[in-house]
């Protein structure tokens, strides 16, 4: 809290520090009020992105306030893009690195994915299933499940834009690949959603 | 077009991410294949379970708290609130005599927590089946819907041309009475603005403040007293107000 603190080494760095920190204590305040006016708002939005990805609320949490303490710290340099893809592009670095601190974990993370994976059905899609079935209302807890079992690299392509309505841009830019992957990701999400969904259908009949 | 690329852009045509050409295309296919058909149907359906399913989640408030608490909070330079706050703890107990000062410490404490209330009450009708109570884009059925259950007409204007759609209006309770609700949505967000008759009608030029996250923008005009919330930026808020007035402004001169 003191502001002293944030000079930390000043005694090396000698003049000046001294009487600049006043200062730095307004320009810290007036940031941090300016921070919270911005991104705040989209605490929900960013918590919801951390929920998918995640898939564990406890771990989420953890994930949400480390986002906001990386997107404080770098607010100075925030130009752009829109405050909400920025927190999700965050986000999405701090979950990278949870799973990969969890790297003995059996979650796979979107790099370890071997690099077929994305041509490569991930579960049998079922040719045989006559095409025009049409799909059965489904409760939102089915459908949460659905979603959860989704791939990472799928799911968070398909959350970004089923639940968060970003544009294929916007997603390109999260995720960082062209926008040939997000839809050709979006249209595999979507696929294999299709068809988990009228398993679940057979299953639950 | 083959049904190997109608597979790919009926994703796009979906999420209206093809321009005007490629949609006619994606269409003119999808009409007479009888195997890009259905599933363009079946993905239509899945888009809306989905969005149905409401997979958005509320961030718990300890987390939002903890956020809050992590920010940077010295006070250099303390608001006449906080002031104000001091003061009243402080030597005002000594000083109580200066009773109008005093009274100005209590408005604004009263006026603290009545956005709090405006706050509750944006969040209780965020939750399923609270929103309206008249659902219509339309003001004129929203706007005679009140009439007779408040002791004010709550004004209701059209913003769809500045990208504020109507939806629907409200009773809420706010300040231990009935007070009119009227309900915007902008993009994927609600706006309720709330509307009270006030004994002031000096027109008030509007503020902006921010609890739990919402925006709150009030401000007074023609004996009324407003209040929109959302989670929208403090910005479009603010255009939502100044859009809100021009418009009140001109239909009731004009």
């Amino acid at each position: 809290m003191s502001p002293g603190r944030t000079v930390g080494t000043g005694r090396v760095q000698g003049k000046g520090g001294q009487e600049a920190m006043p200062i730095q204590a307004n320009d810290d305040a007036e940031k941090a009020r300016r921070f919270r006016d911005a991104a705040l708002p989209y605490l929900d939005d960013v918590y919801t992105l951390a929920r998918h990805l995640l898939r564990d609320a406890g771990d989420a949490e953890d994930a949400v306030q480390e986002c906001y303490l990386r997107a404080l710290k770098h607010f100075d340099s925030y130009r752009g893009p829109a405050m909400k893809p920025w927190l999700f592009a965050i986000l999405r670095n701090v979950c990278r690195a949870e799973f990969s601190r969890r790297a003995n974990s059996p979650v796979k993370t979107i790099d370890e994915l071997p690099e077929d994976a994305e041509q490569k059905p991930l579960w049998h899609e079922a040719d045989e299933t006559p095409e025009a079935q049409m799909l059965r209302r489904r409760d939102a807890s089915t459908i949460q499940e659905l979603v959860a079992a989704l791939a990472e690299p799928f799911r968070e392509t398909f959350v970004l834009r089923e639940v968060h309505s970003l544009s294929y841009r916007e997603i390109a830019d999260i995720v960082a690949v062209p926008v040939g992957t997000v839809m050709s990701r979006l249209a595999r999400a979507r696929a294999m959603l299709r068809t988990a969904w009228m398993a679940d259908e057979e299953q639950s009949k | 077009m083959t049904c190997d690329e109608a597979e790919i852009l009926l994703h796009a045509l979906i999420d209206g991410e093809l321009d005007a050409g490629h949609a006619r295309d994606v269409e003119s296919h999808v009409a007479t294949c009888p195997r890009c058909a259905p599933q363009l149907a079946a993905y239509r359906e899945m888009s809306r379970q989905i969005a149905d399913a409401n997979l958005h989640y509320t961030a718990p408030l300890s987390l939002r708290r903890r956020i809050e608490a992590s920010l940077p909070q010295p006070k250099p330079a303390p608001s006449r609130r906080s002031v104000l706050k001091g003061f009243a703890m402080g030597s005002a107990l000594s000083a109580i005599a200066a009773s109008g000062l005093f009274a100005i410490v209590l408005r604004h404490d009263d006026d603290q927590r009545i956005l709090s209330e405006v706050v509750s009450a944006h969040l209780r009708s965020l939750q399923a089946g609270h929103l309206t109570d008249v659902i219509s884009t339309d003001q004129h059925t929203v706007k005679p819907w009140f009439n007779g259950k408040l002791d004010v007409s709550p004004p209701v204007v059209d913003l769809t041309a500045q990208g504020f759609t109507l939806i629907g209006g409200r009773l809420d309770y706010l300040d231990a009475r009935e007070i009119g609700a009227v309900v915007y949505r902008r993009r994927q967000h609600i706006i309720n603005l709330f509307v009270a008759r006030t004994s002031d009608t000096e027109r008030r030029p509007a503020t902006m403040e921010h609890i739990q996250g919402f925006n709150i923008r009030t401000w007074s005009a023609q004996g009324m007293k407003f209040w929109a919330v959302s989670d929208v930026a403090p910005d479009e808020l603010a255009e939502f107000g100044e859009k809100f007035e021009a418009t009140l402004k001109t239909t009731t001169v004009g």
